[in-house]
């Protein structure tokens, strides 16, 4: 039978194809912004709930959602927003916020204290499991929220919290909370200022502790701009303005988040006049982007580190000489502008130079390129005879370790490697089991610009992102002992004191820092990427 | 008839364990650090480490972790992502647009192959036989790494004649351009096979007496010679189907098109276990079940074949 019309078949298989195929394009909604609103790339957000979002993206989108309680002046020093006064007391220890009055919700209900408390108390909540989770560490009773398994990878299990509210955090009245930290903290003003300290409303839980089914796709914040219909995963979030916004109003009427998986295939719409602005412009466009944007082709600073680190657990690099030697064959500034097209600025200190605090060339000799000295520090101190950096090769990282190893090869004549690892997890893997992997290739971004958030994480006996295991006692107490000072002022002096410990030991090697490589459209001015690669979007204006 | 289907789906359900298992064990071997994966290069804390470790049984072994995806799945429960999002709503969110995505470009491909491999059977040895034959060197030359980001360049940036990108709900329009960059996968060897085949029946006894008792020249080719040339074609359509559907992944990165392709590499990306097995689950389907209408089309087009 259906032998007898294999052409009646086929036509029909062909029509049902056609079919599927055209159907749903009856919604061919132009993303293209239209009247006073802009269209912003980002990639897809992995999380929207403040407290589990530290990505940049998540925290583009929150940026409109929501009114921090702090920002930043130009001179990096945190300034009150949302919050009417930050005070503090007993030395650095207990910290009082008043908020502002009026402010509400998109959803109408009032800004309180005790929004605040409740998002941060489900942050620290440890089987909440939320990303953002160890900003809350510092305020006291954290530890009772997060309590550790005792034996790591061992059978035992670890226990249960007991209580899921920090007991450091306390509501004075509907306007007023205090926030009473583990050990003082003269900088924690900076801190607050991520949006991981976003308050949520009363409609964001569905009981005590727990959020609501779907609240992350219909985000309701504090901010200049309220969700217009849901977070439509992997394609787009629209926001549009909050009209009983009381903060600093915002030029445009609204924000189209449009989101892509590839950021070449936002850069081409971005050339079209298709997107407004694209934060990052890829690697693999900047040879062409001077060219095809012009003007709108712009970079900004930002608090991109990157650095080489010495395992110190490798006896060849632990003569701090050897280590000096190599730095000093490095020529960055080359690297910067032969590899990355001047997307990077060479960098001679251990933080970056957004953070107050910053000196410029704190590391010194060592950090000057001059092969001639390097080669004769290197044999004085018997550097070793051939020198390897690894580096993850998911990260585009091989053509400047390349041309590092061909620098050092040049400068120390001796042999260098660049040695791959198919990702970071495995690089760190091997680090901590203590096998010979060479140098390490790292980065940082900061959380809050404070110089503390480079010398803890990074250089810390205990710092989260100190894989290469160097520690000095000398170090660690001056950053403890600047993050307890009474004044902002005094916390920096000791921290740089601390930076100078760095260029005596040179634990690492600082070659680079980040800078936003950004473009826009025809259609928009005013276009500011801040150190946190959002878009400022207060200034932000259409050409209409 | 009855029977062989039945026959052949009850194989399918032991194919499709064997695939998801081989596929969860493969994922399980890549696995070194799902949780680092998904923050990228920062820290991840003690305290976030350990409870994303027991909410997903990450510190299990693979038959145990192979188990709890399995019981979930029997009761209709995909599970999550590691990034907390219910795989059944990806999948619900990523198909269609490949679907139409993949069935644009293999019509496309089809009627391509099918024109032009007539044509040029026909006219073997003409110059649009050989410029044919340069043209699909070409393609299968052109790898669609390749292929893809220049044809958005060339068209949608410098002529501007289609959008640059794509979306999930993208108009018809707006899926041409990277349908047909898709189409170029597989459009060569299906003209080839046309070709081929129809050159091959040409010289036939029945086309000789087709055309000796006054048929059209017309109605010998399309309907003689074509019907018994199309097996080989039908074959390689069935198959290309589920090639383009997996092989989408360039295409859709390129032309930022959020379907099945996307969130793969996406997956195999963030060492994301269960949402790779729950693609590549569908993705196994579609497969099998193209396999069965393929050889269920074959006894439509020649009636000598039979199933029992």
């Amino acid at each position: 039978m259906l032998g007898k019309r294999p052409w009646r078949m086929a036509a029909i298989a062909a029509a049902i194809s056609l079919l599927v195929a055209g159907c749903g394009s009856g919604d061919s909604e132009d993303p293209t912004a239209a009247g006073n609103t802009v269209v912003i790339g980002i990639s897809e957000p992995q999380h929207l709930l403040p407290t589990n979002a530290t990505d940049s993206s998540s925290a583009q989108v929150l940026n409109s959602l929501f009114y921090p309680l702090v920002t930043f002046d130009a001179e990096k020093n945190p300034v009150e927003v949302a919050a009417e006064k930050i005070s503090v007391a007993k030395g650095n220890r207990v910290w009082t916020i008043k908020l502002k009055p009026g402010f509400t919700f998109h959803n109408g209900e009032p800004v309180t204290a005790q929004n605040y408390i409740d998002a941060w108390n489900y942050g620290a909540y440890k089987p909440n499991a939320q990303g953002g989770g160890y900003f809350f560490d510092r305020i006291a009773g954290y530890a009772d929220l997060n309590p550790l398994d005792p034996d790591g990878d061992g059978p035992e299990k670890a226990a249960e919290p007991t209580t899921n509210k920090m007991s450091g955090l306390k509501k004075i009245d509907d306007l007023t909370f205090q926030v009473t930290l583990s050990a003082p903290f003269a900088s924690f003003k900076s801190v607050i200022a991520y949006s991981v300290f976003f308050p949520l409303p009363k409609a964001a839980f569905s009981s005590d502790g727990v959020i609501a089914k779907g609240f992350e796709e219909n985000l309701i914040g504090n901010g200049p701009f309220k969700m217009k219909g849901s977070w439509v995963h992997d394609d787009k979030i629209v926001v549009e303005k909050y009209a009983d916004f009381k903060g600093v109003v915002p030029k445009v009427d609204g924000v189209t988040w449009k989101i892509y998986g590839d950021q070449m295939a936002a850069y081409a719409d971005l050339v079209d006049n298709n997107l407004d602005v694209q934060t990052t412009i890829p690697t693999d466009a900047l040879a062409n982007a001077p060219a095809d944007l012009g003007e709108r082709f712009q970079k900004s600073e930002n608090s991109v580190f990157e650095f080489i680190g010495f395992p110190t657990f490798l006896p060849q690099y632990k003569n701090p000489n050897v280590r000096k030697a190599i730095s000093m064959a490095i020529n960055r500034e080359e690297i910067a502008s032969q590899i990355f097209l001047g997307s990077r600025t060479a960098a001679k200190s251990f933080v970056s130079p957004v953070v107050s605090g910053y000196r410029e060339n704190s590391c010194g000799e060592p950090c000057e390129y001059n092969p001639t000295k390097a080669r004769e520090l290197y044999q004085q101190n018997g550097g070793p005879k051939e020198i390897k950096i690894t580096y993850n090769v998911d990260g585009g990282h091989k053509s400047w370790v390349d041309a590092t190893c061909n620098q050092i090869r040049a400068s120390l004549q001796v042999n260098c490697i660049g040695e791959q690892e198919p990702k970071f997890a495995v690089m760190q893997d091997k680090l901590q089991k203590h096998q010979d992997i060479g140098l390490i290739r790292l980065g940082w971004i900061m959380d809050y610009p404070l110089m503390e958030n480079y010398l803890n994480p990074l250089y810390g006996t205990n710092g989260g992102s100190n894989y290469y295991g160097w520690s000095s006692a000398a170090f660690d107490t001056l950053v403890k002992e600047g993050s307890k000072a009474a004044t902002p002022e005094a916390s920096i002096k000791k921290w740089q004191e601390a930076e100078d410990i760095l260029a005596e030991e040179m634990p690492v090697i600082p070659l680079r820092y980040g800078q936003n490589v950004y473009g826009y459209s025809e259609r928009v001015t005013n276009v500011e990427v801040d150190l946190f690669s959002r878009v400022n979007l207060y200034e932000l204006e259409t050409l209409a | 008839m009855f029977r062989y289907i039945v026959r052949r789906l009850l194989q399918m359900i032991l194919t499709f364990f064997g695939a998801t298992f081989v596929v969860f064990a493969l994922m399980f071997a890549n696995q070194d650090d799902p949780v680092q994966a998904l923050a990228g290069e920062k820290p991840v804390s003690a305290s976030l480490r350990e409870a994303l470790t027991e909410r997903y049984h990450l510190d299990e072994g693979l038959l145990s972790q192979y188990w709890y995806y399995m019981s979930n799945l029997l009761t209709g429960d995909l599970g999550e992502s590691i990034s907390g999002r219910e795989i059944g709503t990806l999948l619900e969110d990523s198909w269609p647009v490949t679907v139409r995505l993949s069935l644009m470009a293999l019509v496309i491909a089809a009627a391509l192959a099918l024109g032009a491999g007539v044509w040029s059977a026909i006219r073997r040895g003409s110059v649009f036989d050989n410029g044919i034959l340069a043209f699909t060197l070409l393609l299968l030359a052109l790898p669609i790494v390749v292929l893809a980001p220049v044809a958005q360049w060339i068209f949608g940036m410098e002529l501007g004649w289609f959008p640059a990108t794509a979306s999930r709900n993208a108009s018809f329009y707006a899926l041409l351009l990277p349908a047909l960059v898709l189409a170029t996968t597989v459009v060569a060897t299906q003209l080839r096979v046309t070709r081929t085949s129809v050159a091959e029946n040409l010289r036939a006894d029945y086309v000789r007496t087709a055309r000796a008792k006054g048929l059209a020249p017309r109605r010998v080719i399309w309907v003689h010679v074509l019907r018994n040339s199309l097996i080989p074609l039908v074959t390689l359509i069935g198959v290309d189907l589920g090639v383009l559907m997996s092989g989408a992944l360039v295409t859709e990165g390129v032309f930022n098109i959020p379907g099945v392709g996307s969130k793969l590499a996406q997956g195999i990306r963030t060492e994301d276990g269960p949402m790779v097995v729950g693609f590549v689950s569908v993705l196994v389907i579609v497969f099998l079940v193209m396999n069965l209408v393929v050889d269920l089309l074959y006894a439509a087009l020649d009636p000598r074949i039979r199933y029992e």
